[in-house]
């Protein structure tokens, strides 16, 4: 994400905090006015998206009724995930509670939402109500496809080698459990990332980058290998990035190995498939990381908004690349990583999405056109290894987009850049839940 | 960057520390600033001998902040990887010392008086 806070000492805040104040003098945002309105909003997902939109139009809003539909209890801190599988923090770093972040004024429905009808403007849930609304967004994030690859199921994670640490807070822990074995006896790893979207394209990269650390410090050098598995081409989606990121796979002997699909894994034989354009192939492994293929939820499809010529096997929605508006349905609004625009499956990238949406729906609950666009930024502090990061950001057409230029080089690896994901990450996150970053 | 504003600032140093905490430790270091403008102006001057003591304790508050920050974040001082590493570190350094120097500076003053009645 973006943020440069450093501060974790008593003193250091206060040298911040006048940086801040002096920050502030050049410009405090213009408190907008509310906005009365009696309309009805739903939400569907109570996850990063979700809950900071919700708390934004709380803000925004006089007399609205807004319904926030999400089953689950608890949230995630999902960007912890990658620390938790590296050994750094506990399973509980990334966990709370889903209500803990939701602001008065708003109804929670603990359900799934499990049909929408963009035509009579309804939304049916798991608990049989049917929520009618004006106005609709939807942000229930994806899911993560295990079944799509043969022979792995998640009750093999954290024994006989296998990692898979995008599937939760256990599942991460158990995934370094596993991971922590190889980096005590050695052997071959082998990274994967799925060839669909996926959220933070980075977190694949992050694994193999601190495995390979926390490696070459315990088992040591010659012990053990690392093979990674990218899906296409390339090793990361911006060229400048992955120019760099496969000199630094130089540097540190870790090989590539392109258009590798993981398909299947073996687990007795500890042999893992992979598809490749010259035909299947298999790769033996003491540890193998997987990251299974990521689609929008089924009922995002079964409602008929997603795209109909795009990422058909995705299923994203159908949604303006810049406004976020759904482009059949006008009062619908995609979020977060459902949306179907060519980047953004990052938390960073919700927070420049959610100020958005805000404008363009307040803006038509005043009658007027909203002016606000987003241009794609995402941004991903790519970790290198324990104490050190690239803070990588950047929008729709591949540009660099540092927040300091001149001050963080973007493809240098440094310690301020993991100060940042170690600190500052985690409290920006959670400032952008209560709608204030 | 988007609405770096110091109410941002604010909400993530909030969620750093806790709302609790944050705001303890802001009133915490303005009592602290306040005790120390006090001593400066009831002293009249600046004693020397605590100032000495100050300054001592300078490099121990240095090397307090820098440890503190490493350690809090797994990190380490092989770590530093460019210029702008090198100026956080002197910073978190710089600050480590002048907090304890104020601070041992204030405490000799509030604490310790009559010692130190005859020098300055
Ligand atoms: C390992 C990993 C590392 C990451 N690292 C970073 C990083 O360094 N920086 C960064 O910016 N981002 C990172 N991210 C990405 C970031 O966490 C996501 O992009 C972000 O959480 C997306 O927000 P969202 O609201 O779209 O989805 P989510 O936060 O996943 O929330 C979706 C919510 O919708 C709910 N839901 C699902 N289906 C339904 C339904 N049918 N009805 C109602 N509710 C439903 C779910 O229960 C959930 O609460 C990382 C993610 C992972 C997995």
């Amino acid at each position: 994400m973006d943020f440069t806070d450093l501060a974790t000492s008593r003193r250091g805040f206060l040298a911040l905090g006048a940086a801040g104040a002096a920050l502030a003098s050049v410009g405090l945002p213009a408190v907008a006015a509310r906005v009365a309105t009696r309309a009805k909003i739903v939400i569907v997902g109570a996850g990063a998206a979700g809950t900071a939109m919700a708390n934004r139009l709380v803000e925004r809003l006089d007399g609205a009724q807004i319904t926030v539909i999400d089953a689950r209890a608890e949230h995630l801190y999902q960007p912890g995930l990658t620390l938790v599988a590296a050994g750094l923090k506990p399973a509980s770093y990334t966990r709370s509670r889903t209500t803990d972040w939701l602001p008065q004024g708003v109804t929670l429905i603990t359900q799934s939402a499990t049909a929408i009808d963009p035509v009579a403007k309804t939304v049916d849930t798991s608990g049989g109500q049917t929520i009618a609304y004006d106005f609709l967004i939807v942000a229930p994030g994806l899911v993560l496809d295990h079944d799509a690859i043969e022979g792995f199921s998640l009750d093999m994670v954290g024994t006989n080698g296998i990692g898979a640490l995008y599937a939760g807070p256990e599942y991460a822990a158990r995934t370094w459990a596993a991971a922590q074995a190889f980096t005590e006896n050695g052997g071959v790893g082998v990274f994967t990332r799925p060839a669909t979207e996926m959220k933070c394209a980075g977190a694949p990269l992050k694994h193999a980058f601190l495995i390979d650390d926390i490696a070459s410090r315990t088992v040591g050098a010659g012990k053990y290998k690392i093979e990674y598995a990218a899906n296409n081409a390339s090793l990361f989606g911006v060229p400048i990035v992955s120019e760099k990121v496969r000199m630094l796979f130089d540097e540190r002997n870790i090989h590539a190995n392109y258009s590798h699909v993981l398909k299947a894994v073996d687990a007795g034989r500890k042999v893992a498939t992979f598809a490749t354009p010259d035909g299947d192939t298999e790769m033996g492994y003491d540890y193998l990381h997987v990251i299974p293929p990521q689609r929008a939820p089924d009922v995002i499809r079964q409602s008929g908004l997603s795209w109909a010529d795009r990422w058909t096997d995705q299923g994203w929605v159908e949604v303006d690349m810049k406004t976020l508006r759904h482009l059949r349905y006008p009062e619908v609004f995609a979020l977060g990583d459902v949306a179907g625009v060519p980047k953004g499956k990052t938390a960073a990238s919700v927070k420049w999405m959610v100020p958005v949406v805000e404008d363009h729906l307040v803006a038509a609950l005043s009658d007027s056109e909203g002016t606000a666009e987003y241009d794609g930024y995402t941004s991903c502090p790519l970790i290198t290894r324990v104490g050190r990061a690239m803070l990588i950001e950047f929008d729709y057409n591949n540009n660099l987009v540092p927040s300091f230029p001149g001050l963080i080089a973007p493809l240098e690896e440094l310690w301020i850049s993991w100060l940042m994901k170690e600190v500052a990450l985690k409290a920006t996150y959670n400032a952008m839940l209560r709608g204030k970053a | 960057m988007q609405n770096l504003t110091l109410q941002t600032l604010i909400a993530v140093f909030e969620e750093i520390f806790g709302r609790a905490l944050f705001w303890a430790m802001v009133a915490g270091a303005a009592i602290v600033t306040i005790a120390y403008v006090y001593v400066l102006v009831r002293d009249r001057s600046v004693s020397m001998r605590k100032f000495l003591l100050a300054q001592i304790s300078m490099p121990f508050g240095a090397l307090a902040g820098v440890v503190f920050v490493q350690a809090m974040t797994s990190s380490h001082l092989r770590d530093i990887g460019g210029p702008v590493d090198v100026l956080v570190l002197l910073g978190v350094a710089f600050i480590g010392a002048i907090g304890v120097a104020i601070l041992v500076y204030t405490a000799q003053s509030l604490f310790f008086r009559s010692q130190s009645s005859d020098d300055g």
